[in-house]
């Protein structure tokens, strides 16, 4: 008998043990995502991770039928319907652009941070203040430029308002239409795990975009190596996102049609990035530097020829 | 016999409630309350109606100016009091637009367009389009405020950036330079605090405690804007 109360007790106290440790480690996980990165590698830490996916997955599951109750309950044509779209509060916005500034690897952004509330506020003010801070940085950056010449003639340059307008909503809302149809049409041949409404795929690509601003302000300075070395760092920022929450939706398919698909979303997104910053802000150097070499080549074909 | 008879009972016993409610709703409005409620509303009409016929046009008019004077004054002392919400007109916020967007206008008309600033219709485009998307996102945000109140603070409260731009117009007539640049950046950023702190002290209470930031922002970036068309203007 007193061995079997030894044996009791003992066991008792290993689940006590447990289960101090373990709600310490969700408390972390749930209330700063980004601490959590650093406690990856210990065993209790991704114990309670998994823990943390399934309490995320039962919210989900839980708002998921909250808001579809919701949809279901108001038709599209009246003004309630949209109001379910813009249903965030402060900290919600802040959150999601925290979490699209530092992706947690491993982690997908919309089960972590939308949970099936997806918003537009985000995607549409982002994309209107990338909007106005490409345009009005690009027209600082070109005053900078031309700041100490006598000639120059500062125009301020309204147009950049209207291109930048339309490349940016373009992107932000037909590059998602077109991945979402994608998206669709392959989860018709290939049962995937993962599927993302077109709300989703916004608000992901929306949020992703966040770092341009930043970026953007930042481009003001006539630094060629600078301005070079902001865009690596915001294109590996959102773009991990992007990568890290479109990859689970075509995991399951055709390896090669997996890859083309991660290749494409990462191409047009640099291809954005590299274009504002080639359109939009004069090269510093670009004024002078091909005058300064063409000269010594043609001087050299020039000694040649003769 | 019973049997026929049964069903011919419940049926009265099922319409009886109904009847019953009927009754007692017609019985309720025996008093009199017709006359009471149409008879004033209908004498004060005609009174408003005949007051504005047999008034001259130059006291109508002097009437709504001094309408969009007073809220002119609100904008400018901006208090908490609701007069610019509660009686909401367009008038105020036409002009202000109407003047903006004059003032910005390039002096040169010798139809050299050597490209550059805003044109009166992007001006324009971009006052009301901007108004109109704030309004619809405070709604959307569940905001209770009407959408033309809305409207109208926003557009009231572009006049501190219409003196701002007036300052700067006259600034211009004697020169550009760092000295009058730096007193224009300063005019412009003082009069842009100014209007998004009036637009914000009308419009911020109509928004539920914890959205009150995501309402607020899109009215700094739309005075921002027009702040920074009206700092970079060069004539």
């Amino acid at each position: 008998m007193a061995a079997v109360d030894d044996l009791q007790f003992e066991e008792f106290g290993d689940g006590a043990t447990l289960l101090a440790a373990n709600p310490d480690a969700t408390t972390i996980n749930i209330e700063d995502p980004s601490v959590s990165f650093g406690h990856q590698p210990r065993p209790p830490g991704s114990v309670g991770r998994e823990e943390d996916e399934e309490l995320l997955g039962n919210n989900d599951s839980d708002e998921t039928e909250l808001l579809a109750g919701q949809k279901r309950s108001s038709p599209f044509w009246t003004f309630e319907y949209y109001q379910t779209f813009f249903d965030v509060d402060t900290y919600q916005v802040f959150d999601r652009i925290k979490g699209s500034l530092l992706p947690v690897p491993g982690k997908n952004f919309v089960r972590l941070y939308i949970r099936s509330n997806p918003d537009l506020y985000g995607p549409f003010w982002i994309c209107a203040t990338l909007v106005f801070a490409i345009a009005i940085s690009g027209n600082l950056s070109n005053f900078l430029i031309h700041l100490g010449e006598k000639t120059y003639h500062y125009v301020p340059e309204f147009q950049k308002v209207s291109i930048a307008a339309t490349v940016i909503y373009a992107y932000a809302w037909l590059v998602p239409l077109a991945l979402w149809g994608f998206l669709l049409w392959r989860n018709s041949k290939v049962m995937s795990m993962v599927s993302y409404s077109f709300l989703e795929i916004v608000c992901v690509y929306g949020y992703s975009l966040f770092i341009y601003i930043p970026t953007a302000v930042l481009w003001i300075i006539p630094q060629r190596v600078v301005r070079w070395v902001l865009v690596m760092i915001a294109l590996g920022v959102s773009g991990s996102v992007l990568v890290m929450t479109f990859w689970p939706a075509v995991r399951e398919d055709n390896r090669r049609v997996a890859l083309a698909t991660i290749v494409t979303i990462v191409l047009l997104h640099v291809l954005l990035s590299v274009g504002c910053l080639a359109y939009f802000f004069d090269a510093p150097e670009m004024d002078h530097l091909p005058a300064a070499i063409t000269t010594p080549n043609q001087t050299v074909t020039a000694a040649k020829s003769s | 016999a019973e049997a026929e008879d049964s069903p011919g009972e419940q049926e009265a016993a099922a319409s009886k409630p109904l009847f019953a409610g009927l009754s007692d709703v017609s019985i309720s409005q025996d008093i009199p309350i017709e006359g009471e409620i149409t008879i004033p509303s209908r004498a004060r009409a005609q009174e408003h109606d005949s007051s504005t016929l047999n008034e001259s046009i130059r006291r109508t008019i002097m009437r709504d100016l001094k309408a969009v004077g007073r809220k002119f004054m609100h904008v400018l002392y901006p208090r908490k009091s609701n007069a610019l919400l509660r009686d909401w007109d367009l008038w105020g916020p036409l002009i202000l637009c109407v003047t903006l967007a004059l003032m910005l206008q390039k002096s040169s008309i010798d139809g050299k367009n050597d490209g550059g600033g805003p044109e009166f219709a992007e001006v324009f485009v971009i006052i009301w389009f901007g108004a109109v998307t704030i309004t619809l996102n405070s709604k959307l945000l569940g905001g209770n405020i009407s959408f033309f109140q809305s409207l109208c603070v926003l557009g009231y409260c572009i006049l501190p950036l219409n003196i701002a731009m007036l300052i700067c117009r006259l600034l211009l007539l004697a020169g550009q330079g760092p000295i009058n640049f730096m007193i224009r950046l300063f005019v412009v950023l003082l009069m842009f605090a100014w209007s998004v702190v009036a637009s914000t002290a009308f419009l911020a209470d109509s928004q539920p405690p914890n959205r009150k930031a995501l309402a607020v922002y899109p009215v700094f970036l739309f005075y921002f804007v027009i702040s920074w068309m009206i700092l970079t203007f060069t004539p």
